[in-house]
């Protein structure tokens, strides 16, 4: 506890001695005239000094650099800008070119699917017309054949039948008497061959 | 033991002595720092406008920053009608300021502790602004003086406060910076001789206390040099704009 009052006792002296002494001596050298214009000419020469050189030399200087990049800024914006839209308009080219030719190639592959299947479609019908015809005269001819079949038959029934009778018998037969059995008979079972 | 915190502001002659007509205009330690403080400024901003690149360098982003920051300082203050000062003030904002800075190193001079510095500098702009007023406006100037809006029974008292503040201007604007300046260094001064005579023992609280003077310090010579521009810019607003 002394130690400490002692302590702040020296600062405290300390600090009085300090003010004291300095009010003591001459006071303020602003106040002493002496160096004033010294001083004043002094200043006169180096802000004159300054200021000449940086209003004539320096400062504009500055100032050009500032706008130079302002302007060098603006006009690299306005160049990025204007690539930006070329790129734009190009990528659009770019797609309608690529939507033409899808739409080309499509129309291409229609047309090539449209042709084949009409060509498909006439062969097919040429082809059928050919079948029916066929199909036709082959019917005409199996309708001939039929319609021929039961006189060759009748004839041949005719035939057979007068050479067995003359075979078994040694006599000669009436053919007509023949045909009118053959006829008679071929009446009767007509239904039952060609009826279907 | 301890050095008087006055003398670091004493001017003393370096070289030989120079005298025209009776009149001393030798060169003392006070020029010596008005010519380094002036010569570092064109160093730096020479420096800082020699190149032209698009992305500047350091000096150059300096320069340009320090050109800016007035530029914008002035046409907030006085508007575009102060653009053609932009020169003057920028030279003297920079002025101020390096010799405020200056005078922060040990053993250096502080040319802005002096009132007959600041007060020529103060005196300066009060002519020149108030020349300005009388050449754009003519005897119209003289309406910065009548207030509108003012009673008529107020208007002499109102006159005479306003001619009264018009004319202390450059002294306020002197003694600020001087008064600024003189204490902070006295300050500094008197801590650091506390840092010797209290020793290695009870030298640790003043030498804190010094070493926190030290910023504060820094940011006044930053600041008043600031306020001596911007207070330029407004005495000059008035006298280009009149709005009263």
């Amino acid at each position: 506890m002394l130690k400490k009052i002692i302590f702040f006792n020296l600062l405290f002296s300390t600090f009085i001695i300090q003010i004291s002494k300095s009010a003591e001596s001459e006071g303020m050298p602003q106040l002493n005239p002496e160096f004033w214009i010294s001083q004043i000419f002094w200043l006169i020469i180096s802000f004159g000094i300054l200021f000449i050189v940086l209003s004539k030399f320096i400062l504009p200087k500055i100032r050009n650099n500032i706008e130079l990049r302002k302007s060098e800024i603006l006009d690299n914006i306005e160049t990025a800008e204007k690539k930006k839209t070329e790129a734009e308009n190009t990528l659009k080219n770019y797609d309608e070119l690529i939507r033409k030719s899808k739409n080309e190639a499509k129309n291409y592959f229609n047309d090539a699917r449209k042709k084949i299947i009409e060509d498909i479609e006439k062969k097919k019908q040429a082809l059928d017309k050919e079948i029916n015809i066929e199909i036709k005269k082959a019917e005409a001819e199996v309708a001939e054949l039929v319609n021929k079949a039961p006189e060759k038959i009748q004839k041949i029934a005719i035939e057979t039948s007068s050479d067995l009778i003359r075979q078994l018998i040694g006599e000669e037969v009436n053919n007509s008497s023949i045909s009118a059995i053959v006829d008679d008979l071929y009446k009767k079972n007509k239904g039952k061959y060609y009826g279907n | 033991m301890a050095a008087n915190p006055m003398t670091q502001f004493e001017v003393y002659r370096i070289g030989p002595e120079i005298k025209i007509n009776q009149i001393d205009i030798s060169f003392t330690n006070a020029s010596l720092f008005m010519i380094i403080s002036a010569l570092s400024i064109l160093l730096i901003f020479n420096l800082g406008s020699s190149k032209k690149n698009i992305i500047p360098t350091k000096i150059q982003l300096l320069a340009e920053l320090s050109y800016s920051f007035i530029s914008k300082m002035i046409s907030d203050t006085a508007g575009n009608k102060g653009k053609p000062y932009f020169n003057l003030i920028f030279s003297l904002f920079m002025f101020v300021l390096f010799c405020n800075m200056f005078g922060m190193l040990p053993y250096s001079f502080t040319v802005t502790s002096h009132i007959i510095v600041t007060f020529f500098l103060a005196a300066l702009i009060f002519i020149g602004v108030t020349v300005i007023g009388f050449i754009k406006h003519g005897f119209g100037y003289l309406k910065l003086f009548v207030p509108s809006g003012v009673p008529l029974v107020l208007l002499p008292l109102i006159v005479v406060i306003e001619i009264i503040s018009y004319l202390s201007r450059p002294i306020s604007l002197s003694v600020r910076l001087f008064a600024n300046m003189m204490a902070g260094h006295t300050m500094m001064k008197v801590f650091g001789s506390f840092v010797i005579s209290l020793g290695i023992v009870g030298g640790w609280l003043p030498l804190s206390f010094s070493v926190a003077l030290t910023g504060l310090e820094i940011l006044v010579a930053f600041l008043q040099a600031y306020v001596f521009a911007i207070l330029t810019c407004i005495y000059l607003n008035d006298a280009l704009n009149l709005h009263h």
